[in-house]
This record gives C-alpha cells, structure tokens and sequence, in this order.
C-alpha cells in the first residue's frame, strides 16, 4: 500500500491508501475523491482526470505520453506540471505524492 | 395512451423479427427509416453480437459502403486514433464532390494541428469555471419558459420547450439579439438538412442561400465586433481568436453551423428524451421525486440514453486492422455511439434506463478523444437546471401520444412530443 494526497481546488487535502500498481485516476474514483471524474475509464481519451503535481514531485512521476499532450490540449486551465492522472501508476517510488485538482473538470 | 403503447409493442415485435430474418451483409444502420421508427437497435443488437465491425451498405447515393463499428471499446479505439482514423473527410457518412460548397469547413472535421488551434479559441467561453457566470441567466430563462406553459392543454414539448430553451442559450453564447433567436433554429436545421436522405427536406441550393443568409447576418455581427475590444461571446471570441480571425467566408460558414448545430440539435433532443424516458419508466420518475439529488446522475443517464448524435465518422488514412478486419486506406467509418452506448460488455444492464445508475458518466455520447464534445459541461448544467425546475413546478408532465422522430441516421431526435400539464 502507498499513500497518495490531492488537494482540491480549495485548498482541502484529501489523502488516500491504494495498492501499489493502481493508476492516480482509481486512486481517486475508488476512494471517492472529489475533482477527478474519469468518464472514459482510463483510456486516456476525455481528459477528466486532470491535475497539478506538485513541484517536487514532477521529475518522479516521469513525462507525458504522447496521446495524453495531445488530451491535455482539451483541459481549461493547462500549465507545465499538468498531467492526466490515469496515465500515471503508482509505483513504490511515489509512495507520498502530492497533487492539485482544478477548479473543475472540463 | 394505452392503445397507442400496445400497437408500438406489436410494431417493435414485427421489426425485430424483420431484422433477425435479414441476411448479415443486408443490415444497413444508416437507413434513416429505421431511425423513425425508432427499430435501428434491434439492427444494432445483432451487428455487436454477431458482427460487430460490419460491411454495411446503403442505397443513398453518397454514402456507399461504409464499416458499422458497434461496440463500445472499438468505438474508444477509432475515437483515440486519429493518427490512423482522420476527420478531415467529414463527420457524416455523405461524401461530397471535392469542392461542393455543401462540404462545409469547420474544425471538427479537421485533423491536429488545424483543429487544435481552433477549438482552443471557443473552449474557454465553455470552460467549467466559466458557466458558473451562466449559471443564474439559464434558471431565469428556464424558469420563465416553464412558467409561460399552458395548463390542462395538450401542446408539443419539442417546440414549447426543447426548442426554446436550446435557442435562448445559443443567442446568450453568440450575443445573438434575442428576439431573432428562432433564426438560429432555422439555420440549424437547415445545416443538417440532407434532401438525399429526406425527400421532405429543402434542395441544395434552397439550403445553401438560407445558410448563405446566415453568413450574411453573424457577418454584420462579427464586422461589429473585430473593431471593438474583445468580449466574451463566441463571435468576438472568434473575431479575435489568433487561429480563427483570418478565417475565409466558408470557414466561418461551417464554424458557425459546427456551433449552431453542436449547441441545438442536441440538447434539444436530450430535452425531449429524458422526459419520454422518465415517462417510460415510472418507477425511476418515483425514485427521483423521493430524491431529486439523484438529478446529477439523472443528466448523464439522459445523454446516454438519448445519445443525441447517432454517430461520427472517421476516414483511414492508411490500411489498418480493427477487430479482425482488415480496415483500407480511403474506407469510411460510422462509430455508432447509439450502439456503443447499448453494449453490455461496457456498461451494466444497458437496456434499462436507470436514474441512479452506478457509472453514468460512462458513456459515448460526447465522443472521446481529442474531438470530445467542446460543450458537454454546458449541456450538462442546462439539462441539470431544466429538471431541478420542472421538480420544482410540476407534479405531473402526460405524454398523451407517440412521439415523431427525425428522418435521419445522425440526428436522432423529435420533431413533435404531445404533452399534457394539469393544474
């Protein structure tokens, strides 16, 4: 199990424990965190799964994939630490990161 | 009402039997017929169990041959790969003469990086953090509608309703003088009016000066707009847009009808679906009187069930395979989010309509993938306002007939819904 924390639009940490290997978006949509929706499931394909990493976060969880630059184009707000969270797994060496959910999911 | 619902049960029956007793290669979805009667998912049942990426063939000149991509994770995979599966064809099955001028131009039949550009310059207005400014205009207008209802009269939801509430918001997004607004409704119909497919519709170049008369009218507003500063309805946005201020007349023309249509056919149609479903299914009308929270998956279950545009159409740009077929270069694709949205194999139950549904944003409605619905969260708050207003109002809304539906496989919607309020 790793820990994982998002923190909403207002400012409220919502943290959660998810088993090693599951995507940020499940992390998410299974524990019932609100700010992340998830409609298309994980296929990288609605970009309702948006968040911020956290600075000294963004070098671990690694760089975009192709298909996801090509969904973030579709988001509201977009900036340099953006990313897709069901393109993102939980690895052991994420146990603790930090992420920020947008005003709303476009 | 009773004897019109057992006559439809007896007429469902006949086009069940009728599809089943058809030979594979014969079954055409794209028969607008079978949109009016309202029979194309018995077509659509068996093409997902026993044929699910199908050669389909329709007479209409135009449309030809084209494949028929029926279940749910086929349809998210042509959706996510426009690499392999383009737009720049079109987003309907017709295929036009290089050059006609019926073929409009308008950014979701374009590819990256073109289409990229474009729709950043309207996906603001739409954004979510944007609508809560929209928010209390929509309820006013909504409310007003509803109020303005005759009682203990028979009259059509489609026009007293749907129609009007769809219209007053694109005037509110255009900045559109409200008192022309059933010009938009016009326009709109006339952009997806098709005489090869209706021959009740307009002919071409009836259809072409009407929308030419259009152009003519957001032309005025937009020479209004460039010299002033930019505001925030979509003509000035476009105006000012760095990738949409250089557009030619006929990219304008299909931007506007991309707008125009995207914003009215299909929520319009939601309108009138959702309040037929409800009536449908009396026992989900109860569990949401008890508890109208269940609004916010009510609206989802809605478009889901409504799946207001039949399908889209992609293009392969290369030879591909998908689900065992071998897919050429140059073969047209209808993904049909009607049948994908009806596949057990991706959601539960789908052949029931179910207000509290567990996963109700999980449909393909608004398509996936870079084209996804610019609008969805617009559409869902209007849908949201108008149950939350009617819940309010109304006890009771009588559906006192058969609903009409639209001659056409891509619109699948209602032209006419006779309804009842008593009070």
């Amino acid at each position: 199990m790793l820990k994982v924390t998002f923190i909403d639009f207002k400012g409220g940490a919502h943290p959660v424990e998810v088993p090693t290997g599951t995507t940020l978006m499940r992390a998410a949509t299974d524990n019932r965190v609100p700010g992340i929706d998830g409609d298309c499931g994980g296929n990288c394909a609605c970009a309702t799964c948006h968040v911020y990493v956290e600075p000294e976060w963004l070098e671990r969880v690694g760089s975009r994939t192709a298909s996801e630059e090509d969904m973030l184009n579709l988001v509201a707000e977009p900036l340099a630490s953006s990313r897709l969270a069901c393109q993102i797994t939980l690895t052991d060496a994420l146990n603790g990161l930090v992420v920020r959910t947008p005003e709303a999911q476009h | 009402m009773n004897a019109v619902s057992h006559q439809s049960v007896d007429i469902r029956a006949a086009a069940r039997a009728r599809v089943a007793a058809l030979p594979l290669e014969e079954l055409n979805p794209a028969d607008p017929q079978e949109f009016v009667d309202d029979t194309v998912g018995y077509i659509f049942e068996r093409l997902r169990r026993e044929d699910p990426v199908h050669r389909s063939h329709s007479p209409i000149p135009g449309i030809d041959t084209y494949w028929s991509v029926t279940r749910y994770q086929d349809i998210m995979k042509v959706d996510t790969s426009h690499g392999i599966y383009s737009s720049e064809s079109g987003i309907t099955l017709m295929d036009f003469p290089p050059d006609d001028e019926q073929k409009l131009r308008m950014f979701i039949a374009m590819d990256p990086p073109k289409h990229d550009e474009q729709r950043k310059t309207v996906n603001s207005i739409v954004a979510p953090a944007n609508l809560n400014n929209w928010q209390d205009l929509i309820r006013e207008r909504t409310a007003k509608v509803l109020d303005s209802l005759p009682r203990n009269e028979t009259f059509n939801w489609v026009d007293r309703v749907s129609i009007e509430l769809t219209t007053y918001m694109l005037a509110t997004l255009f900045d559109f003088p409200v008192e022309d607004r059933r010009l938009l409704t016009h326009w709109s119909d006339m952009a997806t009016s098709n005489k090869l497919t209706n021959p009740d519709a307009p002919e071409p170049e009836v259809r072409m000066a009407e929308l030419r008369k259009m152009l003519e009218y957001f032309t005025r507003l937009w020479n209004e707009r460039v010299n002033a500063p930019p505001r925030t309805d979509l003509v000035s946005m476009l105006a000012h847009g760095p990738a949409t201020r250089n557009m030619g007349p006929m990219e304008f023309m299909g931007n506007l009808v991309l707008l125009i249509v995207g914003g009215n056919d299909t929520t319009r149609n939601s309108m009138t679906g959702g309040l037929l479903a409800l009536h449908d299914n009396p026992q989900e009308m109860a569990k949401l009187r008890a508890n109208p929270a269940l609004i916010d998956s009510l609206v989802p279950e809605i478009i889901r069930w409504q799946t207001p545009l039949a399908y889209m159409r992609r293009t392969a740009v290369v030879d591909t395979e998908l689900a065992g077929k071998q897919i050429k270069k140059g073969d047209k694709l209808a993904m049909w989010y009607l049948s994908g949205n009806r596949d057990e194999t991706a959601i539960p139950q789908p052949q029931r309509f179910i207000v509290d549904r567990e996963r109700p944003r999980q449909h393909l409605s608004f398509g996936f993938g870079i084209h996804r619905c610019v609008g969805n969260r617009l559409a869902e708050l209007q849908l949201k306002i108008l149950w939350e207003e009617i819940l309010r109002r109304f006890k009771v809304i009588e559906v006192m007939g058969e609903p009409t539906r639209i001659r056409s496989a891509f619109v699948r919607g209602f032209s006419h819904l006779p309804v009842r309020i008593p009070g």
